[in-house]
């Protein structure tokens, strides 16, 4: 009775799981008259109308791009920053590197809503609005705390007399950084790399303060203003949910360790 | 030997973004609650506390949005926590099954939170949707609600979605908790005769309270940051009752275009945050030791 229970119980949250995924994916191949009639079942061809038609009426192709440059060069460049961040304060004096691995860390406990007021004005004074490159600005100054958090506990595990060793040998600090802390870091770099994937893949918040243009949206902004298109046509607003999520479910049926590993980083102390 | 002066030019440029797109918002919200400032004219007047005080003394609806907001945060810490600690305590071995399960739990993970709103707002919906359906298939019509549509009920119907969001990434961090767990442990506890509920209490609780304050501290925060599913859900209706601080913020600053006020409760809520923060961090601390 005891494993019983168990059995059914894990049966029943998987149904919760995926009951709702499967009605959206197999929606995307029905006319909104057959999801109501039939909402679970399969579809009666795997026809890609929705798709074409998505496409056609939208500027889904443009809203692609935008995601996947935003989220390419946030990415890139937060982890590019924070692990110098990273790897300087494993070497400052304990003093210093306190001092800025607190105003990091710090960050991470601010919500984006208390400094997105005056954030919205600056970024309009600097005549960013309805840019890609406001956008990226943001991402990356916005996630290099919980990146600097990340990166400096796996950094710290490194043993110091390595990097002092390097420095012995002449290689200067740029040299250790790129030959030393970066390789050994990797494991906490790819991790970290998947967590800023997915947070930027899917943020909705700045995109929403700053851009009004339709050639700037990004999916998840361009997804929500089609709710006021298709109202309650669910195949086409779930088609539109499936190619916005395409990217990322392929890389979690591939990488499903890593995304499991990389999502958790971020809220386990490192 | 030291690093040497050059390792300063390392924390430069990530500093300076961080400064100038962080730091100086942020330190700019408490300055701008004391103005009337619109967000559109270049002119504003100190106001003093007024902002604050309007808050506290005549704003029904800032209060409802603290309260939702907390009990929004309650449903979603109770119900995570519970379910993905049973998950984890019956998904603990690395057998395939387990594996394989744990993966489609954490999927919901991965999705933008447009999407899932999108999912679950076609499953709520009160005549189309899949939960009214199938509810009134089996006769159950008295259950077929407006999920979010009732204002007595939204909010916890979006408690609900968050929780479905988030279960899976706090399984993961109770299965490591047990992981780490001796085998010997419950060996000795098997040798001296305890029942399960005697070996659960004496020997996993105490070694998985780790995992357990970081998964309630993780949640927590994260149903007060749960802006963009509510946003994309009900825009905080209907008649605010899934209004939470978060969509409150952004709904006075640039849907009433109120920036001064908005910045004096978005100080608030940062201090909301960080006295929930504290008064954890003791308790649990407490519970642990």
């Amino acid at each position: 009775m005891d494993r019983l229970g168990k059995r059914v119980l894990l049966i029943i949250y998987a149904a919760i799981i995926i009951i709702p995924m499967l009605t959206v994916f197999f929606s995307t191949f029905k006319t909104t008259s057959q999801m109501y009639e039939n909402p679970i079942g399969l579809p009666e061809s795997f026809n890609f109308s929705n798709y074409v038609q998505i496409f056609n009426e939208t500027a889904m192709a443009t809203y692609f791009k935008n995601s996947v440059i935003v989220t390419l060069v946030s990415v890139t460049f937060t982890l590019f920053f924070a692990s110098l961040i990273a790897y300087a304060i494993t070497r400052m004096n304990k003093w210093m590197g306190g001092l800025l691995f607190g105003l990091f860390t710090l960050g991470m406990m601010v919500p984006a809503q208390v400094n997105m007021i005056p954030l919205y004005s600056l970024i309009y004074r600097l005549d960013l609005t309805n840019t890609l490159s406001g956008l990226m600005i943001v991402n990356i100054s916005v996630t290099l705390p919980v990146a600097v958090f990340i990166l400096t506990g796996f950094m710290k595990t490194i043993p110091k007399e390595l990097f002092e060793a390097c420095t012995i040998d002449g290689a200067n600090n740029w040299q250790v950084y790129r030959r030393i802390a970066l390789p050994l870091s990797l494991p906490s770099l790819s991790a970290t790399a998947i967590f800023l994937f997915v947070m930027h893949w899917n943020d909705l918040l700045y995109p929403l303060l700053f851009i009004t243009k339709d050639e700037y949206k990004t999916l998840p902004l361009a997804l929500l203003e089609f709710q006021g298109q298709y109202m309650t046509n669910f195949p086409m607003l779930f088609t539109g949910v499936m190619i916005a999520s395409a990217p990322m479910i392929i890389a979690y049926v591939f990488l499903q360790r890593y995304f499991i590993a990389g999502m958790t980083a971020g809220s386990v102390k490192g | 030997m030291k690093a040497g002066k050059s390792i300063y030019l390392f924390v430069v440029p990530g500093l300076i973004l961080y400064l100038i797109f962080f730091i100086y918002p942020t330190i700019s919200a408490l300055f701008y609650s004391f103005t009337n400032w619109d967000g559109l004219s270049t002119e504003y007047d100190f106001v003093g506390v007024s902002n604050y005080v309007e808050i506290f003394t005549a704003d029904a609806i800032f209060r409802k949005s603290l309260v939702n907001n907390i009990e929004f945060m309650l449903f979603v810490v109770i119900f995570q926590t519970l379910f993905s600690l049973v998950f984890a305590l019956f998904l603990t071995k690395n057998s395939k099954r387990s594996v394989f399960l744990r993966a489609l739990y954490f999927f919901p993970t991965i999705l933008s939170s447009v999407s899932v709103a999108f999912i679950w707002s076609y499953m709520y919906d009160p005549n189309l949707g899949l939960i009214n359906t199938v509810m009134q298939a089996i006769n159950l019509d008295s259950l077929a609600l407006n999920w979010i549509g009732n204002e007595d009920i939204a909010i916890y119907s979006i408690s609900a979605v968050q929780v479905w969001f988030h279960t899976g990434q706090m399984l993961i961090i109770f299965v490591a908790g047990l992981q780490g767990i001796p085998k010997d442990l419950y060996e000795v506890a098997k040798m001296e005769g305890a029942n399960k509920w005697q070996t659960f209490k004496k020997v996993t609780w105490p070694l998985v309270a780790p995992a357990a304050t970081i998964v309630v501290a993780y949640t927590t925060i994260q149903s007060f940051k749960a802006f963009d599913l509510i946003f994309a859900m009900t825009r905080g209706g209907p008649n605010y009752s899934t209004e939470i601080l978060a969509t409150l913020i952004y709904n006075t600053a640039f849907r009433s275009y109120r920036f001064g006020y908005a910045s004096a409760e978005s100080v608030i809520f940062m201090i909301v945050i960080a006295i929930i923060t504290i008064v954890q961090m003791r308790v649990l601390r407490s519970k642990a030791t």
